[in-house]
């Protein structure tokens, strides 16, 4: 359980803001920091058996069957990551606390920053990849709302937009990446996938796999050619991005991908693909690093050039690679997590980040100054410091790779890292200070004691890696590779190894190139650059644009159009499936036809042939449709349906009372429209999908079912499964009850839209004006009528409460009994009016919708009491002389509801339409 | 007897529809046609309760009732609509 409880501390966390921010900042900060400090401190206790070599695992069963489990694990490589996570996680609320403005809505930045920090957690402690890709997702859009966070400014918006773009793209990949992944392993959880290297790698789907799950890791991770949105993402306030681009969003990707070293690695795909990409990335990101002059623009680049870094590493598929990269992970977190802190402590003080206006700020801000150097030295992999001895590791790695542009590529990446490094520390700190609007300072505690720790870190970690990090980075690399790996970190190898001697000459180019830099400078800014952003927008335009394109092309709001396309695609489904097959000729007998129902039938058609061909007189049509609904419900009788002829003849009763109602509103003919070719086709598309339907009805009509239909299992289970004898009645109540559920909350909705819609428009100056020219014959309220009405309602409830208790053995139930009653209140409302009708309603129609559902839910929670699933039924047969043996079902219950919601949403609508209706007096 | 009774009686209302579908393509006026409905109605009970005995089935006479006690509902909207253009005031 204390894996799981540990995933979920930060989002608990996450609640707490709204309630703590009325004490002040810093209680509500102390608060979420209690909460990522607890997380931390379990991840701690587990460290002794971590070193021991052990994996911890908490497993929760959520969907077995779709092998979709709360699996968790915590081994080395997910410990160093999560210890990040929340460590400097903690160091960024602290920073946070200090640096946002009193302005800004602090609680919220919180709550996404804890939303953030759950999901990272949750990605390195899942152990089923499923649930991996569920966090995965979340850090995509708690990411969107951490750049965004600024959202009044359009450099945010769209910088949150690219990113959530380019990584919910990726994440999509990667989705289709990891069930084929999990598909050859034979299961979901990491523990199985990482014993099936072998099954996996032999694979056909191992290539679209890799491809898929590296499209994922590449975006999230910025590596070119998906690098775009991260510089773009520095929009966001310095805390989100020293926690997202040094510590957690961008290294969820080299998690994945450490993460799937054992299985996917080794390859020459995995080779050529990975280091490739992490090449790249890695020289080029460093190039465009030493052009820019915004502060947090030079760490953007500089993070994608270490993320590079780190992802050649992983794709060398050595160990003793692996075993680097896991180290660089460790180092860069620390010297970057610094360094975007501060950036945000001088552009605090000095209001700009652009280090062309700035200068001299060693004398101003000396304690800036000596943090900044430590992280900044440690950037360009200066000795002591701890990115020095993860760059030898790297070079030393590279220096041993053949084809000779790789060692080359690196020491050129090298060499372009030291010369951004210190023309950043340069420019920002030495030189002459230029004259500042107010002098600069530095700040207080709060800001620089996060940062400060940090680059005693980064001094530690370079002075004695193997007693600071030597553990963490044992452990780490074992988890990665599967095997058991003791790194040797040392600042001195001797003069052997190669990599020292790139180093030097990284130095010396470095050196070289701040000496060339303002002619280097002149033909930059003269080159012509590809722009990521106009490049991006233009994509995205053209995605938009075919998007709508197809949208409108299907449907463009033209009801037709909708129509013609959905039954174009049946036809044309239809016909592959007629032509595709081989048909059997029909085994059942044809059924006699006597006369009357030849009569009916033709009735039926006559009916609605013309009300296609009148349909333009509305009130005509209505009638017509009557008609229709009418031989439908004797139908319904004749064929042995009487349940569904009893809802249909309540049915049609209360249709036509509320269109008639809708009608009011309506001009009485409808404009004609159409007209020739396209009422030709459109004719003849409908006359081919009819026939079509009639086809395929009687084709299966006249034909044996080629399965066992289920009705057979309804029929004999319905009294010993669900007590009753009504077998359509069982079905809707208990065998499909949770069906049921579904539909009555619909309704419910529908009715409460039905009414807020027709409540807004209600004194509005958009109230349609009832159409009362018709006339104003007779009485309003006839008194014949009203007495009739008035003895029918009971007699109408006495029938509904009849049809309602015998509905599980007998044709009825709630549905019907809820309309029946209905139409009893109908007809007050139309013989006595709506403000008669209204003033004698005790129990609100919302009121009724609420009950029938909560009715209905209690029933089904009722089950669980029982222990057994949601809606499962439970009977009795109770005796109470002189009645005959009657059941109790539960059943019943959840009937009941069905009849409150059925009742209280058909009142609702037509009290709604009756109130839109009224005369307009007093509005 | 009662077979050719019955078969004779449904033989007569299905005659009945067939005039009530004459009268509804001939009848003047909108008043006309919402008639000719109700007598359909009408119609259709029958048919329904004849049938029923027919097949010695109880089963379909709630129908028949159901039709019979809710069918005039639907007569009596219509004329209020034709008369106050609304049916609910």
């Amino acid at each position: 359980m204390s894996l799981a409880l540990i995933a979920a501390l930060p989002f608990l966390g996450a609640l707490t803001p709204a309630l703590t921010q009325r004490f002040g900042r810093g209680i509500a900060t102390a608060t979420v920091a209690l909460f990522s400090a607890a997380a931390l401190l379990l991840i701690l206790q587990h460290v002794p058996a971590i070193m021991a070599g052990q994996t911890i695992t908490t497993q929760i069963n959520w969907l077995p069957t779709l092998g979709l489990n709360a699996n968790f694990r915590l081994d080395g490589l997910a410990l160093l990551f999560a210890l990040l996570i929340l460590g400097i996680g903690l160091l960024i609320q602290i920073y946070a606390r200090f640096y946002l403005d009193t302005s800004e809505p602090y609680a919220r930045f919180l709550t996404y920053l804890m939303l953030f920090q759950g999901a990272m957690l949750g990605i390195v402690l899942s152990d089923n990849i499923l649930l991996l890709l569920v966090f995965w997702e979340m850090t995509s859009l708690s990411s969107f709302l951490l750049i965004g966070f600024w959202s009044h400014l359009p450099k945010a918006r769209q910088g949150a937009r690219m990113a959530l773009a380019t990584t919910g793209a990726g994440g999509l990949a990667m989705i289709a990446g990891l069930l084929m992944l999990g598909h050859v392993a034979g299961g979901y959880d990491l523990s199985t996938i990482l014993g099936e290297r072998a099954a996996i790698q032999a694979s056909p789907l191992y290539v679209p796999a890799l491809l898929l799950i590296l499209l994922g890791a590449f975006t999230k991770s910025a590596q070119f050619p998906f690098h775009y949105w991260l510089p773009h993402a520095m929009a966001a306030p310095t805390p989100v991005s020293a926690y997202l681009h040094s510590a957690t969003m961008v290294k969820a990707g080299l998690f994945l991908l450490a993460r799937l070293w054992p299985v996917l690695a080794g390859t020459p795909e995995w080779f050529w693909i990975v280091t490739s990409a992490g090449l790249i990335t890695m020289s080029f990101a460093a190039g465009v690093a030493l052009f820019k002059d915004d502060l947090k623009a030079i760490l953007a680049y500089s993070t994608v050039s270490h993320l590079g870094l780190i992802t050649f590493l992983l794709g060398l598929g050595t160990k003793a690679a692996a075993t680097a990269a896991v180290f660089h992970i460790l180092c860069h977190a620390t010297f970057k997590a610094a360094l975007f802190m501060l950036a945000g402590i001088v552009d605090h003080a000095t209001h700009t980040r652009d280090i062309r206006a700035l200068g001299g700020l060693r004398r101003a801000m000396p304690i800036s100054f000596a943090l900044a150097s430590i992280a900044t030295l440690s950037m360009a992999g200066i000795p002591p410091l701890n990115g020095f001895l993860s760059k030898e590791m790297m070079l030393e790695e590279a220096a041993h790779t053949a084809p000779w542009v790789i060692p080359v590529l690196a020491t050129f990446a090298a060499l372009l890292s030291v010369a951004y490094a210190l023309r950043f520390l340069v420019y920002t700190f030495l030189g002459q200070a230029p004259a500042y609007a107010h002098a600069p300072h530095d700040p207080g505690a709060g800001l620089w004691l996060p940062p400060a720790i940090l680059a005693a870190l980064v001094v530690a970690i370079g002075l004695a890696p193997m007693a600071m990090a030597g553990w963490l980075v044992d452990a780490a690399a074992s988890a990665t590779t599967g095997e058991a790996v003791h790194a040797h970190i040392a600042l001195w190898h001797g003069l052997q190894p190669p990599a020292l001697w790139m180093s030097l000459a990284a130095v010396g180019g470095a050196l070289v190139v701040l000496g060339l830099y303002p002619a280097l400078r002149a033909a930059w800014d003269g080159a012509h650059k590809p722009d990521a952003k106009a490049m991006f927008d233009a994509g995205m335009g053209w995605l938009t644009k075919t998007a709508t394109a197809l949208t409108q092309g299907l449907h463009n709001g033209s009801l037709s159009r909708g129509f013609a396309v959905g039954l174009c695609s049946f036809l044309a489904l239809g016909l592959y499936a007629y032509l595709s097959a081989p048909t059997l000729p029909g085994t059942r007998a044809l059924t006699q036809i006597s006369f009357a129902p030849v009569v009916a039938f033709g009735l039926l058609m006559t009916a609605a042939l013309a009300a296609t061909a009148l349909h333009r007189k509305r009130l005509l049509a209505l009638l017509l449709t009557g008609i229709v609904g009418l031989i439908l419900s004797a139908s319904f009788a004749y064929l042995s349906a009487p349940d569904l002829a009893l809802t249909q003849i309540t049915v049609e009763v209360v249709t036509i009372a509320l269109m008639l109602l809708a009608l009011n509103f309506l001009p009485k003919t409808t404009p004609r429209k159409t007209a020739g070719f396209r009422k030709l086709r459109d004719g003849g598309l409908a006359v081919a999908v009819g026939t079509g339907v009639a086809a395929l009805a009687y084709t299966l009509m006249t034909r044996e079912a080629m399965f066992p239909p289920i009705s057979a299992f309804h029929l004999a289970q319905s009294l010993p499964g669900a007590g009753g004898h009504n077998a359509v009645n069982t079905i809707i109540v208990d065998f499909r009850g949770y069906d049921t559920y579904g539909e009555i909350i619909v309704l419910g909705i529908a009715a409460l839209l039905i009414f807020a819609l027709t409540e807004s428009l209600l004194g509005t100056r958009w109230a349609v004006q009832p159409d009362h020219a018709a006339g104003d014959e007779g009485d309003a309220h006839p008194v014949m009528l009203q007495t009739a009405t008035r003895l029918i309602l009971p007699m109408a409830m006495l029938v509904g409460v009849y049809l309602f208790l015998r509905g599980h053995n007998e044709p009825g139930g709630g549905f019907v009994a809820g309309l029946v009653f209905a139409i009893g209140l109908v007809l007050q409302y139309i013989a006595s009016g709506q403000d008669w009708a209204a003033a004698r309603r005790r129990i609100p129609y919302h009121a009724m919708i609420g009950a029938g559902v909560l009715v209905a839910s209690a029933t089904g929670i009722g089950s669980f009491l029982a222990g057994r699933p949601f809606l499962t039924s439970n009977f009795t047969h109770g005796h109470l002389p002189p009645l005959k043996d009657f059941e109790l079902a539960t059943a019943a219950l959840f009937d009941l509801g069905v009849f409150l919601c059925v009742l209280g949403a058909v009142m609702l609508a037509l009290d709604a339409l009756a109130r839109l209706a009224k005369p307009q007096e007093g509005r | 007897m009662l077979t050719y009774a019955l078969t004779f009686a449904i033989a007569c209302f299905a005659l009945a529809l067939i005039l009530n579908l004459w009268r509804l393509a001939t009848a003047p006026t909108m008043p006309d046609r919402i008639l000719t409905v109700d007598t359909m109605v009408i119609n259709i009970i029958a048919l329904i309760v004849l049938y029923g005995a027919k097949a010695q089935s109880a089963v379909s006479f709630d129908a028949a009732l159901l039709l019979a006690m809710t069918g005039f509902v639907s007569t009596v909207a219509f004329c209020k609509f034709l008369l106050r253009g609304g049916i609910i005031e």
